[in-house]
């Protein structure tokens, strides 16, 4: 059972501010009841920018429905400047904090307030406003610009953050590398991989033999030890590679499948074609 | 907090009163090693024989040493398939289906990585199993074939029966993962004609951390843990003893208690899914009606999310479970209701009961009285739900 507060516990057992308001100047609609959450958010802005009224319509979860509480309360007798300031983290805050799993619920409140904003600003309301961009996630349907401002304001780190924060590649995981280079390149760092796909002109011996190296050090090994093995690079002759495997590989009833499905396969992937993996038994 | 309702049996049972009697002078006086050569210890040894003389004749087991303790119904999963393959090594291939327990998905996923070939056989929308395929899917290279005997989501029974007979003329292991089953229906190894067959104590009220593997004689398989002679080598490590003697306890019981599962229990889960259904228009049931566990209820409504259901269940009292993404921590709804093809709209709103023979009237009279408000609660609040005219607004996927 997640680990709620009692302020979230509250908020979802005695949600306010639940409804419509008809003569609403400023509404938006974010998620989807494909994705699981989705939020309307209804706003009634007056001629001193002040928001009136602020109600909702949540399909959720328990902290999904906390959060889009939270929001209206927090916005609500604030002027449209002061609350345009308010991002994600201070939804969670006022909740006392979400599981990281859940950030995603305080994600969709402001995303919601940002869309509505546009909306009576007479802004063109896209489907994503303020989140054009590439989508990265197809699944969620998250957007470049959301995932990027989601790390800023969060100052988020890993993968699993910004999933836990986004959703995006939480389904198929087809968009991790995506996220992946946005966070390497929002880290400050150009993020080249460090071993390019196989070059179509032949490779000089020295070539070859730091690529071997490289694809071994930087993509095979992390692979096989992730599962508790290793592999140690014996000898280079010409085309042929000869590897010792290590660790949990030695005794590891599918090795010869590994040497073949993951080192032959990688190294004619990042080097060349033709490379051929011999194991050498220590 | 008045006393839980608990409708979640499917993930965990009440320890039997009985079984902790049985179990308490082992975790007290009795904690002697059943492997010493003092009486102290052997002594012991003479009760978890008859524990195992218990699980057998509860599965229909012929010999007792067909019956293998382990430590959980997952352990159980991973040492037949394992096992099976380490013995089978020039075979690759491995069957199960799109609907089983993580035990054997996620290790069959694994197993897809190191090379091998997998065949996940799909089911229709009421959760039954294209049998067909499956047994079109037999070949050569096939060294195991890995069915649930019921669903832990839906209580679908899948045709056992049938796929032990197609197997066993073909001399395919056959694995039955009946962890869900166990308790609630016979079984008999016998009639499955299964080689190797799963179960848990803690799903038939015995206490969590003991499960057992049924190895039919004579068939092949490595053990997946080294050590000492304990259940002759295939699974060392010095024996769970309250675990085993609770197993034991419970099996007994259980055996005693499967007629009122057909009776009481089944009308009751039927009283229960019946009301349910006939209160609310956007709810419907998730999973074959006729063949499934007497104990089972999958219902999913439509506009509401279940995490949502479940926590203001919670706040009533009531305990159940759903395959909502949400309260699983996963993003995607359950994968056994995508396989049947239930629709995300409603997918995310599966509320799953889940009875005991523990269950009472009253149990069920409480959870019928306090749906409408929490399933009209959340309709209020959904985006998806007209309120004024009761019905489901358009959805824009």
């Amino acid at each position: 059972m997640w680990d709620y507060t009692d302020k979230v516990k509250q908020l979802y057992t005695n949600p306010r501010n639940v409804g419509k308001i008809e003569d609403a100047n400023a509404v938006a609609e974010v998620g989807s009841i494909v994705c699981g959450d989705a939020l309307k958010l209804y706003l009634k802005i007056d001629d001193k920018h002040i928001i009136q009224d602020a109600k909702f319509e949540t399909f959720g979860c328990g902290s999904a429905i906390a959060s889009s509480s939270a929001l209206t309360e927090m916005i609500i007798g604030r002027t449209v400047e002061e609350v345009e300031k308010i991002t994600n983290k201070d939804i969670a805050d006022y909740l006392g904090g979400l599981p990281e799993e859940k950030m995603h619920c305080s994600v969709m409140g402001n995303e919601a307030l940002e869309k509505a904003l546009a909306h009576w600003r007479g802004e063109k309301v896209t489907d994503h406003v303020d989140n054009e961009g590439e989508i990265i996630c197809q699944c969620f349907g998250v957007t470049e610009n959301l995932i990027r401002n989601v790390i800023r304001e969060n100052n988020l780190k890993t993968v699993e953050d910004v999933t836990n924060y986004t959703k995006a590649g939480g389904a198929c995981g087809t968009c991790i590398p995506k996220i992946e280079d946005i966070l390497h390149e929002m880290a400050g760092e150009v993020h080249k991989a460090e071993t390019t796909k196989a070059e179509k002109k032949p490779l000089t011996n020295i070539k070859r033999m730091q690529l071997v190296e490289e694809t071994i050090a930087n993509v095979i090994r992390p692979m096989l030890q992730k599962d508790g093995g290793d592999i140690e690079l014996i000898d280079i002759d010409g085309k042929d590679v000869h590897v010792g495997l290590r660790g949990h590989c030695v005794n590891c009833m599918v090795s010869d499948v590994t040497l073949k499905n993951t080192v032959e396969a990688k190294l004619r992937e990042f080097v060349e074609e033709g490379i051929t993996v011999h194991e050498v038994k220590s | 907090m008045e006393r839980t309702i608990y409708l979640d049996n499917n993930a965990t049972t009440m320890i039997a009163p009985e079984v902790l009697d049985a179990m308490l002078p082992f975790l007290k006086e009795r904690y002697g090693n059943p492997s010493s050569m003092h009486s102290f210890g052997g002594s012991v040894a003479r009760d978890v024989a008859q524990a195992r003389m218990n699980v057998a004749s509860f599965i229909g087991a012929e010999f007792d040493y067909e019956i293998v303790f382990t430590g959980t119904g997952t352990e159980s999963d991973n040492m037949a398939i394992m096992g099976s393959l380490a013995y089978y090594r020039d075979k690759r291939h491995i069957i199960t289906t799109r609907v089983e327990h993580p035990a054997i998905i996620s290790l069959c996923k694994k197993l897809e990585k190191d090379g091998y070939r997998v065949t996940y056989v799909p089911v229709d929308c009421d959760g039954i199993l294209d049998l067909e395929l499956l047994k079109s899917s037999v070949d050569d290279d096939t060294a195991v074939v890995s069915v649930m005997f019921a669903n832990n989501e839906t209580g679908v029974i899948n045709p056992v029966n049938e796929i032990g007979v197609f197997l066993k003329e073909r001399g395919i292991p056959f694995h039955v993962d009946a962890v869900q089953a166990a308790g609630k229906v016979p079984i008999d190894v016998n009639m499955i004609q299964c080689d190797l067959l799963t179960i848990s104590g803690h799903k038939f009220h015995a206490p969590k951390g003991i499960g057992a593997l049924y190895v039919r004689r004579g068939t092949r398989m490595r053990p997946i843990l080294y050590g000492g002679h304990q259940e002759k080598g295939r699974r060392p490590g010095t024996e769970n003893v309250p675990g085993i003697i609770g197993m034991g306890k419970a099996a007994e019981l259980a055996m005693k208690h499967l007629p009122e599962y057909a009776t009481r229990v089944s009308a009751l889960r039927d009283r229960l899914e019946s009301g349910i259904l006939a209160m609310f228009k956007n709810s419907h049931l998730n999973g074959d009606k006729k063949r499934r566990v007497p104990n089972t209820t999958n219902v999913g409504f439509e506009y509401i999310e279940g995490e949502a259901i479940l926590l203001y269940l919670d706040q009533q009292g009531i305990a159940a479970s759903s395959g909502s993404a949400c309260s699983s921590g996963s993003l995607e709804p359950s994968h056994v209701l995508r396989a049947m093809g239930v629709p995300f709209t409603s997918a995310h709103g599966s509320i799953r009961f889940s009875l005991s023979r523990f269950t009472k009237d009253a149990d069920v009279d409480h959870v019928l009285a306090v749906m409408p408000e929490v399933v009209n609660r959340l309709l209020e609040i959904s985006p998806y739900w007209d309120s004024e005219k009761q019905e489901g607004r358009p959805i824009n996927l």
